[in-house]
C-alpha cells in the first residue's frame, strides 16, 4: 500500500494510510501526552488530551483518533496546543481526589505524571467529586470510583481482550460510573480476577487488594515459620520495580531480597510446576490410554478456571483435575516439608508472590486445605512484593544473588517456562516424550508452541501417536478454543492462560505491562531455561524425592488428597 | 401489547415468556438493544433484574451493556410505577417558583425520592426537565392530567383525590 506523506511539526512523516496522527508522529519521534489511548485496544478519543493544530481544521483534533490524510500538516507544540490541553487535564482532575501522597499506584500514576509534565502547578476547579466507597468485595481486586477518570481503557480490556465484560460505563452524566451491572459488587460478579483491567488504569481507581500487612504482621511473629515461594514469572519482573530493563532475570537477586525480609525459608513454585507436568501428563497418558475425556485441558491459570466455570460449564469434565503449582505447593508446605522438618504445620505460614491477581481468589477457593489448613495463607503480587522491599529499604540491584533453599527449591528449566503462553505445553511435552518413546529428546525446544501469538497449534509424534495440542492466551482466544472444541475439532492437550502472553503478562505484574514489555519477560523466562542444568521435570531429583518419600506415584492416593481438586459450575449472571 | 394499563403488574413467569416472544425477532442482534428494551419494557411497564438478564441472553450483548443503556436514558426504568404517576417539573422556571418545596413535601407525604415508588403502589414520583408550560409554574402532572400554579396546599388536595382513584 501506497504511504501517506505529511508534516508534523515541520517535519516530513510517511504513515501507512489509516495510521492514526497520534502514531505517526511517534514513529517520527514526536511524543504527544495522552491519557485514555491504549494502542489497538482503546482507540476512542475520550479524554482528548492529545489534541494537536491541523492545518485548515476549525478546531484542535484528537491526535489519536484523526488518521493521517495526504498533505496534511500538523503541529504539536503551539500556544493554543498546550493552553487546550491543559485546560483538560485541569477539568479531569477537578473531579479527582487530591490524595497522591497516600495513594497505592503514586509515582506509578499516569495522571499523576501528566499534571507534572503539562506543568499544572494549582487546583483552579472544583467539580461534583461524586463520594463512592470503595468496593472492596472481590478478593484480588479493589475499585475505588472516585479516582476514576473514565477513560474506559478497563472497559475495552475486559470486553475485548478478555470478552468477560464485567464493567461497563453505568448511569450518565456527572453520575457515570464504571461498574458491573446494576452496580453489583464485582465479587459477585462474572468478573475472573484477571487484573488486567488494574494493569491498564491509568490511575488508582482499580488496583490490587493489597495484603503486605498481612505478611508483615506473619514475619515478625516469632511463633510462625514463614516460606515463601515465587512463581516463574516473578524473576523476570520484579527487577522492573526497581528500574531494571524489562525481562532480566532476577533470580538470586530476588531470592537474597526475600531472605533479607526474614522469610524462614525461600522456596520455588517452579518446583511444584515440575511437579505438574508428573501428574499431569500422567493424567494425560492415562485418559489416551483408556478413552477418558478429551481434549485434555490444563488447569493452573485461575482466571481461567473461573471462566470456564462461568461461560462454558459443560466442559469442565475437560479440565485436568490438577491444583495449580501454587496451591500443589501450599498443599505440600503443611504436609512434606512439615513432616520433614519437624515443624506443627498450625505455625507453617505460607506465603506467594505471584505476576497474578486471581491466585489471591484461588487461594481462598473451597477444597484448597488439603493439608488440613488453609494450604496457601497469603498472596502478594509482583507489585505488592516490589511495595515491600522499598518499605524495607533494600538496595535490590546490589544485592549477591543467593541459591533458593531445599528441597521445595529445587527445579528444572521446564518448571520456568510455566511463565509464558506455550511454557506448560512445551514442559509436557519435554517429559511425555521420553516417558512414552523411552528415547532423550534429540532437541529441548518445541517452538511451535512459543511466542505470544493468540492461538499456536502443532502437532507431536511419539513413537506413532500424533498428539495435536494447541496453546491459547487471553481469554478471547481461550473462547475461541472452547468454540472449537464444541464444534468438534479433535486436539489430545490444549493449554490455556487467562492473560495475554501467560503469566509474564499477569495482571499482578508491574506497571506498565505491554506487548513490547512481555515480549521481553518472555525472552528473559527462555533464558532462565537455558541456563538451568536440568530441563526436564522428570529430571528433578527432589521431585523424584517426593514421589519415593511421600506421594508414592503420580496420580496415586495421596496426590489425589492433596494435589487434585474439583470445580464448580456458576451462573453467567 | 399493552402500554400504559398495565404499568403496575407483578412481574413473573408468565412476562418473562412474553418478553421473550417478544424479543425473539432480535435474537442475536446486539444493533437492536434500544428497541428490544422498549418492547421488554411494555410488559411491565419496567425492567427489572430478570429482564435485563433476558435480554441480555436473547440478543447476545453483555449484561453490564443492557443495564448501561437502561441507566442512562431516562425513560427505562428498573422499578415499577405506580398506579398514579406524578411528574414534578424541575425546569428554570418551575424550579425558582418552588418546586423543590413541592419534592420536599411529596417526600414528606409519601415517604419516597424521585425515581420511587410507595410501598403501597399507589404513587411515584419523578423530576422532569421542562414540560413547555413555564407560565404556569411550578407545574406538576399526575398520569395525563396537569396541574399548575402548585403551592403546597393545592398538592394537599392533588394527594387526597388521587390516593381513593
Ligand atoms: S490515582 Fe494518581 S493522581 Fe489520583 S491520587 Fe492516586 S497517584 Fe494521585
Ligand atoms: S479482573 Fe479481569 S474480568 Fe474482572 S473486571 Fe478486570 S479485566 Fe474484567
Ligand atoms: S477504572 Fe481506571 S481504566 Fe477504568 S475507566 Fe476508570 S480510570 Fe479508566
Ligand atoms: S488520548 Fe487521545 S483522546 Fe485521550
Amino acid at each position: 500500500m501506497s504511504q501517506v506523506s505529511l508534516t508534523i511539526d515541520g517535519i516530513e512523516v510517511q504513515a501507512a494510510p489509516g495510521t492514526s496522527v497520534l502514531e505517526a508522529a511517534k514513529k517520527a519521534g514526536i511524543k504527544i501526552p495522552t491519557l485514555c489511548y491504549l494502542e489497538e485496544i482503546n482507540e476512542i478519543g475520550a479524554c482528548r488530551i492529545c489534541l494537536v493544530e491541523v492545518q485548515g481544521a476549525r478546531t484542535l483534533q484528537a491526535s489519536c483518533v484523526t488518521p493521517v490524510a495526504p498533505g496534511m500538516v500538523v503541529r504539536t507544540n503551539t500556544p493554543a496546543v498546550r493552553h487546550a490541553r491543559k485546560l483538560n487535564l485541569e477539568l479531569i482532575m477537578s473531579n479527582h481526589p487530591q490524595e497522591c501522597l497516600t495513594c497505592p499506584r503514586s509515582t506509578n500514576c499516569e495522571l499523576q505524571q501528566l499534571a507534572s509534565e503539562l506543568g499544572i502547578t494549582e487546583i483552579r476547579f472544583s467539580g461534583a467529586n461524586p463520594s463512592y466507597e470503595p468496593d472492596l468485595s472481590s478478593a484480588s481486586l479493589v475499585r475505588d470510583p472516585r479516582k476514576c477518570i473514565l477513560c474506559r481503557r478497563c472497559v475495552s480490556v475486559c470486553e475485548k481482550v478478555q470478552q468477560v465484560s464485567a464493567i461497563a460505563p453505568q448511569e450518565r452524566g456527572f453520575n457515570t460510573i464504571v461498574a458491573p451491572a446494576f452496580l453489583e459488587p464485582l465479587g459477585d460478579t462474572a468478573c475472573v480476577n484477571c487484573g488486567q483491567c488494574a494493569l491498564v488504569c491509568p490511575t488508582a481507581a482499580i488496583h490490587e487488594k493489597d495484603q503486605t500487612a498481612e505478611v508483615w504482621a506473619a514475619l515478625s511473629d516469632p511463633r510462625k515459620h514463614v516460606v515463601v515461594q515465587t512463581a516463574p514469572a516473578v524473576r523476570v519482573s520484579i527487577g522492573e520495580m526497581f528500574g531494571l530493563e524489562p525481562g532480566s532475570v532476577v533470580t538470586g537477586q530476588m531470592v537474597a531480597a526475600l531472605r533479607k525480609l526474614g522469610f524462614d525459608k525461600v522456596f520455588d513454585t517452579d518446583f511444584t510446576a515440575d511437579l505438574t507436568i508428573m501428574e499431569e501428563g500422567s493424567e494425560l497418558l492415562q485418559r489416551i490410554q483408556n478413552g477418558g475425556r478429551l481434549p485434555l485441558i490444563t488447569s493452573c491459570s485461575p482466571g481461567w478456571i473461573k471462566f470456564i466455570e462461568h461461560f462454558y460449564p459443560r466442559l469442565l469434565p475437560h479440565l485436568s483435575t490438577c491444583k495449580s503449582p501454587q496451591q500443589m505447593f501450599g498443599a505440600l508446605a503443611k504436609t512434606y516439608y512439615a513432616e520433614k522438618s519437624g515443624i506443627d504445620p498450625a505455625d507453617i505460614f505460607v506465603v506467594s508472590i505471584m505476576p497474578c491477581t486471581a491466585k489471591k481468589f484461588e487461594a481462598g477457593r473451597q477444597g484448597m486445605n488439603g493439608s488440613g489448613y488453609q494450604d496457601v495463607d497469603v498472596v502478594l503480587t509482583t507489585r505488592e512484593l516490589g511495595r515491600m522491599l522499598k518499605e524495607a529499604g533494600i538496595d535490590f540491584n546490589s544485592l549477591t544473588e543467593e541459591e533458593y533453599d531445599h528441597p521445595l527449591g529445587i527445579s528444572t528449566g521446564a518448571g520456568v517456562i510455566f511463565g509464558s503462553t506455550g511454557g506448560v505445553m512445551e514442559a509436557a511435552l519435554r517429559t511425555a516424550y521420553e516417558l512414552v518413546t523411552g528415547r532423550t529428546l534429540p532437541t529441548l525446544d518445541f517452538k511451535e508452541v512459543r511466542g505470544l501469538a493468540g492461538i499456536k497449534e502443532a502437532s507431536v509424534d511419539l513413537n506413532g501417536t500424533v498428539l495435536n495440542v494447541a496453546v491459547a492466551n487471553g481469554l478471547a482466544n481461550a473462547r475461541e478454543m472452547m468454540d472449537r472444541v464444541k464444534n468438534g475439532k479433535r486436539y489430545h492437550f490444549i493449554e490455556i492462560m487467562c492473560c495475554p502472553g501467560g503469566c509474564i503478562g499477569g495482571g499482578g505484574q508491574p506497571i506498565p505491562t505491554n506487548k513490547e514489555i512481555r515480549t521481553k519477560r518472555a525472552a528473559g523466562i527462555y533464558s532462565a531455561d537455558e541456563s538451568m542444568p536440568l530441563r526436564k521435570s522428570h529430571e528433578n531429583p527432589a521431585v523424584q524425592a517426593l514421589y519415593k518419600e511421600f506421594l508414592g506415584e503420580p496420580l496415586g492416593h495421596k496426590s489425589h488428597e492433596l494435589l487434585h481438586t474439583r470445580y464448580t459450575a456458576r451462573g453467567k449472571y | 401489547m399493552s402500554h400504559g394499563c398495565s404499568c403496575h403488574a407483578q412481574f413473573g413467569r408468565e412476562q418473562l415468556e412474553e418478553i421473550e416472544k417478544l424479543l425473539e425477532p432480535y435474537s442475536g442482534q446486539p444493533g437492536s438493544l434500544i428497541q428490544a428494551l422498549h418492547k421488554a419494557q411494555n410488559v411491565a411497564g419496567y425492567l427489572p433484574r430478570e429482564a435485563q438478564v433476558l435480554v441480555a441472553e436473547k440478543l447476545n450483548v453483555p449484561l453490564t451493556r443492557v443495564y448501561g443503556v437502561v441507566s442512562f436514558y431516562s425513560l427505562f426504568t428498573t422499578k415499577p410505577k405506580g398506579r398514579h404517576k406524578i411528574h414534578v417539573c424541575t425546569g428554570t422556571a418551575c424550579y425558582v417558583r418552588g418546586a423543590s418545596r413541592l419534592l420536599n413535601q411529596l417526600e414528606d407525604q409519601l415517604q419516597i425520592k424521585p425515581g420511587d415508588t410507595t410501598k403501597d403502589g399507589q404513587f411515584s414520583v419523578d423530576v422532569v426537565r421542562c414540560l413547555g408550560a413555564c407560565g404556569l409554574g411550578p407545574v406538576v402532572t399526575v398520569d395525563e392530567d396537569v396541574y399548575g400554579r402548585v403551592n403546597n396546599g393545592k398538592l394537599d388536595d392533588i394527594l387526597s383525590k388521587y390516593s381513593r382513584e
